[in-house]
């Protein structure tokens, strides 16, 4: 496969937006350790993998970590089912998420930055590679970055295996390591305890290369788009029933409707925002706005017409989840399989309501009791799907129909 | 900040350490926090589960298990932190700030009873026809939360068949839970590493190497992970209706003998609590069951110290008074199968460091089917050995094919305490309310020094008595014979004695400093032999390895649970006993010197006795076809 790294054709406000390679490194380094932190601070800028906790608060933590050596890591092992906007960043926009580990191996003191990429994205790694050689002739990589003395910092790219679990960060630091990739306990948490057990940060890639726009053009500038608790545009990775899917950089606070516009959906029954562990929004509900405080996303979009049968939705991310989960926690591991019996229960119509009710409490249990996000978000889909489409589901499949009278 | 020193071990399967102040009363070195409404001090990095039980706070625990790093992968101790979005394991979580915690929430109990739900619905089998019935984890725990049906079904086949390709550990896999404690113990408590989990979501199972079998993989039989199985997944492989049979058929003689270490641990079967020791009532006990011959094992614990003792002054002076450098020293130790097989996979370059005796089980064996058969002229093909043994090991031990010089097997069955107590109940008898009575004639009176082989460094204890009195006609210097250095559980001891006024036989060790190393668990022996590879064994002399953590008192084959506290008291019975016996050292036995001067004539390490009683190792290395 061919891989285009130069005639980017998209735009959009933030991400695609102008921005020449090194710019931010060099802005960064005027900067100082401090007033990156600052611009940060003031972008309000959340993790873009879908867990949303801020970037500042994570890098400070790690800053501030007393340690012989820190890490940084860029997970991209873009896994969630939908979600493709990370490989469109490391094939177009190399620079942004290149520059965003430099500048945050530079705030933190670190010295040693390592991309996880998925295993199914080997293909780009020459690329890629290169555009490192490239950065490292150009002194953006190596020793005294651009003159800073004692300013020293390389990348390296190692490949993941093809496990989901692994976009989570403790159970990729574990991959990293060689180890199974199983999620750690936590607390401690990798800005304290995290590779080789050295203080570490794990961003997802939108997550560094919004960094390096935020740091070039200022936090100030990134606000102004977004809500207020989301700041900033988030990239989309718009899949399913629709004219036009792809990658889209939208600000935050999009309506739902307003995307299914953009993109070209007719005839929506469902959108299914956040993948496979997000949430499934009926028809009636398209005025939530996407962002942290009401549909949250890593950016999987999934669009469903009215010709889909939401039971059938729902048993294709069952499945995923029962292979996916690492097995570790008793919640996820058999939980995720309890969930799938009761919709293979629901499909045959051999189902009472308690039994249901039976299964939704236990999706609270994985949600509290699971170890990792995985578990603790792979009810969602049961959830809301049940909620939303519950006419559709319970009252016309099988012997339900005769079950319930009204 | 925990760094990690050996990064061998995945950080998840690792304790968290915060770095605790050691002045508790230090400002910042100890946290107040709140559990269900009750003020509690702990010092920084307490685990909630910790704090819990200090407080008589009852957390009930699945994967946790106080031998082990931490796990929380079961999920059963979950507690509420407020503050928190989701509910934390109290075993993993370490306090480090004034948090308040909920242990009985309707979250939390609800969660709980969930997670015991899953775990039984794919649990094969139901517990009046499970082994463990009655001593099940996963059983109490369904007790304890009131279980009283399936809410999520319940498995009617087993999923996997069952491995019982190896002659000491059987695994069930259909019964297993995936606490993975049986992973940590292999990994990293012993440091074998044959067991992990395969496969990934809800087709993780736990295995070994490509899933073969046990008995094509490294394992070492040492059974430390049935000792931590909460539940039926691991086993012994139990040979007592083969035993039975043998006792039913009056054509055989069947003699059992009986280690100390299984006598001070199996009251604990009959609820007894841990650290009493019941060798006289099981005496009674195995007559009344129909065994021909009750033996004790000490007797040639005696013999084994008398030949490894003599071979170790057979090395020493070929290396100081022949200057021959081929000897091998420090001589290592021999009687813990477990440990041999261990250094035959993992360390085959160093076989010839190995005293070539057999154990004391062997040995007995080798006697009873030679030396016994001649003097009660009943013929050996009909003699039925039985060895009851702390140890999982020992049963690959007596099927090893070359522990046969006599022209018989030498030991037949190798019988655990947890299948010794089994066949004692199943012959209706209660075992503490058996009356005392001692052992047969003539190998039953034994020295102080075989009974103490059952606490790590008692090998070395006894020898020391021996060799020590042996090249210097006196008395160890150590109050009431009791060599401290040799004692505890320290992983790795060290300690020396000097050896002065030497006998003449034994001049040429005048003034030698006699050193000895003493190592338990194979963790332990891993890092004794790396320091033997760097060279640093070099002025060391004898060193003493058992497989099992604590010695054979914390064997496989031991009554489940088994714990630091446990193997402690367990100690504290086999020393005791030991003081009360009125002979104390191996070649003070006088049926020792008896079978010295009437069989084994041509004295220790003769040749006879390098024919019944001594063997060799097999060169395994880790890579198995």
């Amino acid at each position: 496969m061919e891989t285009k790294l130069k005639n980017k054709k998209r735009s959009g406000p933030v991400l695609f937006s102008e921005y020449q390679r090194g710019e931010g490194i060099k802005k960064a380094l005027q900067l100082g350790r401090e007033n990156i932190l600052f611009e940060l601070k003031t972008s309000g800028l959340k993790g873009r993998g879908g867990a949303g906790f801020p970037t500042s608060t994570k890098w400070m933590l790690t800053a501030a970590a007393n340690a012989d050596k820190k890490f940084i890591v860029c997970n991209a092992d873009e896994g969630e089912p939908g979600t493709f906007k990370d490989r469109v960043l490391l094939l177009e926009y190399p620079e942004l998420v290149f520059d965003g580990m430099v500048i945050a191996g530079f705030t933190i003191g670190a010295e040693t930055g390592i991309v996880y990429l998925r295993g199914e994205y080997e293909y780009m790694l020459k690329s890629l590679e290169d555009y490192l050689s490239q950065m490292r002739e150009d002194n953006l990589l190596g020793k005294n970055i651009l003159g800073k003395e004692n300013f020293n910092f390389d990348i390296s790219i190692r490949l993941g295996s093809g496990a989901y679990v692994c976009g989570e960060e403790t159970a990729l630091i574990e991959s990293l390591e060689g180890f199974r990739g199983e999620p750690r306990n936590r607390p401690p948490y990798p800005v304290d305890t995290g590779y080789l057990g050295f203080p570490t940060v794990v961003n997802n890639v939108e997550t560094l290369a919004s960094v390096s726009h935020i740091i070039f053009k200022g936090g100030e500038w990134f606000k102004i788009y977004g809500t207020n608790k989301s700041t900033g545009s988030k990239l989309f990775s718009v899949s399913g029933d629709c004219e036009k899917p792809g990658v889209y950089e939208l600000p935050w606070g999009t309506k739902i409707k307003e995307l299914l516009e953009i993109v070209g959906a007719k005839n929506t029954k469902a959108v299914q925002v956040g993948g496979a562990s997000g949430i499934c929004i009926p028809k009636s509900q398209f005025d939530r706005i996407l962002g942290y405080e009401d549909a949250a996303t890593g950016g999987s979009i999934m669009i469903f017409n009215e010709s889909r049968d939401m039971l059938k939705v729902l048993k294709n991310f069952m499945e995923f989840f029962i292979d996916e989960s690492c097995g570790q926690c008793t919640p996820c591991r058999i939980g995720n399989v309890k969930l799938m019996e009761g919709i293979e229960n629901i499909e045959r119509g051999d189902f009472t309501f308690s039994y249901i009710n039976n299964l939704k409490e236990l999706c609270r249990t994985m949600q509290v009791a699971s170890k990792c996000g995985l578990g603790q978000s792979s009810p969602n889909s049961f959830i809301s799907i049940l909620e939303n489409f519950n006419k559709e589901i319970l009252h016309t499949s099988g012997k339900g129909k005769e079950n319930v009278k009204a | 900040m925990s760094k990690r020193e050996n990064i061998r071990i995945p950080v998840s399967q690792q304790p968290f350490t915060v770095s605790k102040p050691e002045d508790t009363t230090t400002i910042g070195g100890t946290v107040t926090v709140q559990i269900n409404e009750k003020k509690i001090s702990v010092p920084l990095g307490t685990t909630i589960l910790e704090a819990c039980r200090q407080n008589q706070i009852h957390i009930p625990t699945l994967c946790h298990h106080e031998d082990l790093c931490i796990a929380g992968v079961c999920r059963i101790c979950v507690v509420d932190v407020e503050g928190m979005r989701t509910l934390q394991t109290a075993c993993s979580f370490p306090i480090t700030t004034p948090i308040k915690i909920h242990t009985s929430t309707p979250m939390v109990r609800k969660a709980r009873r969930h997670i015991i739900d899953l775990l039984l619905s794919e649990h094969y089998g139901e517990c009046y026809s499970c082994f463990r019935n009655g001593n099940c984890e996963l059983q109490s725990l369904a007790k304890e939360y009131g279980v009283d049906g399936y809410t999520f079904g319940h498995t009617d086949k087993p999923q996997y068949k069952v491995d019982r390709s190896s002659s000491a550990v059987v695994r069930d896999m259909s019964k297993c839970i995936l606490c993975k404690r049986c992973v940590r113990t292999c990994i990293d408590l012993q440091e074998v590493g044959v067991l992990e989990a395969i496969n990934r979501g809800h087709d993780t199972h736990i295995g070994t190497f490509l899933d073969k079998p046990l008995a094509d993989v490294i394992c070492i039989n040492c059974g430390q992970c049935i000792n931590r199985c909460p539940t039926a997944a691991l086993r012994a492989n139990d040979p007592s209706d083969e035993i039975w049979e043998a006792i039913d058929n009056p054509q055989k003689h069947v003699i059992i003998q009986t280690a100390p270490s299984p006598r001070a641990a199996i009251g604990e079967e009959f609820g007894i609590e841990a650290g009493h020791s019941f060798t006289g009532e099981l005496n009674t006990a195995l007559r009344r069951i129909g065994f021909d011959k009750v033996f004790d094992t000490n007797f040639t614990a005696d013999l084994t110290i008398i030949e490894e003792g003599t071979e170790l002054l057979n090395r020493l002076k070929k290396a100081i008074v022949d200057k021959d450098s081929s000897v091998k020293l420090p001589q290592f130790t021999s009687c813990s199968p477990g440990w041999i097989k261990f250094i035959e996979h993992f360390y085959p370059e160093y076989l010839d460091y190995l005293s070539t005796a057999k154990s004391p089980q062997q040995m007995f064996g080798a006697i009873m089917k030679t030396f016994y058969a001649k003097q009660t002229g009943i013929d050996p093909a009909d003699i039925v050995t039985v060895a009851l043994m702390p140890c999982s090991a020992k049963k690959f031990e007596c099927n090893r094919p070359e522990m046969n010089a006599s022209g018989f097997k030498d030991i037949d069955y190798g019988l655990t305490t947890r299948e010794m107590a089994k066949m004692i109940r199943e012959a209706g008898i209660y075992l503490p309310e058996m009356p005392k009575s001692n052992f047969d004639e003539p190998f039953g009176d034994a020295s102080g020094a075989g009974l103490i082989f059952g606490a790590t460094g008692g090998v070395m204890e006894a020898a020391l008595r021996t060799v020590y009195e042996l090249v210097t006609g006196r008395e160890v210097p150590f109050k009431n014979l009791a060599i401290e250095p040799c004692r505890g559980f320290a992983g790795v001891k060290q300690a020396s004695v000097r050896l002065e006024g030497c006998v003449e036989q034994y001049k040429f060790l005048e003034g030698v400093e006699l050193k000895f190393v003493v190592a338990h668990g194979t963790a332990n022996a891993k890092k004794v032999m790396e320091m033997l590879r760097k060279g640093e064994l070099s002025d060391v002399h004898f060193v003493e390895i058992m497989a099992c953590p604590g010695g054979c008192l914390g064997g496989g084959g031991q009554p489940i649970p088994t714990n630091a506290e446990i193997r402690k008291k367990r100690a504290q019975a086999i020393y005791a006993e030991e003081e009360s016996l009125s002979v104390r050292k191996s070649h003070e036995n006088p049926h020792i010197k008896y079978i010295y001067e009437n069989f084994l004539t041509e004295g220790p390490c003769g040749k006879l006795s390098h024919k019944l009683l001594h063997t060799h190792y097999l060169k395994r290395g880790k890579f198995i076809s």
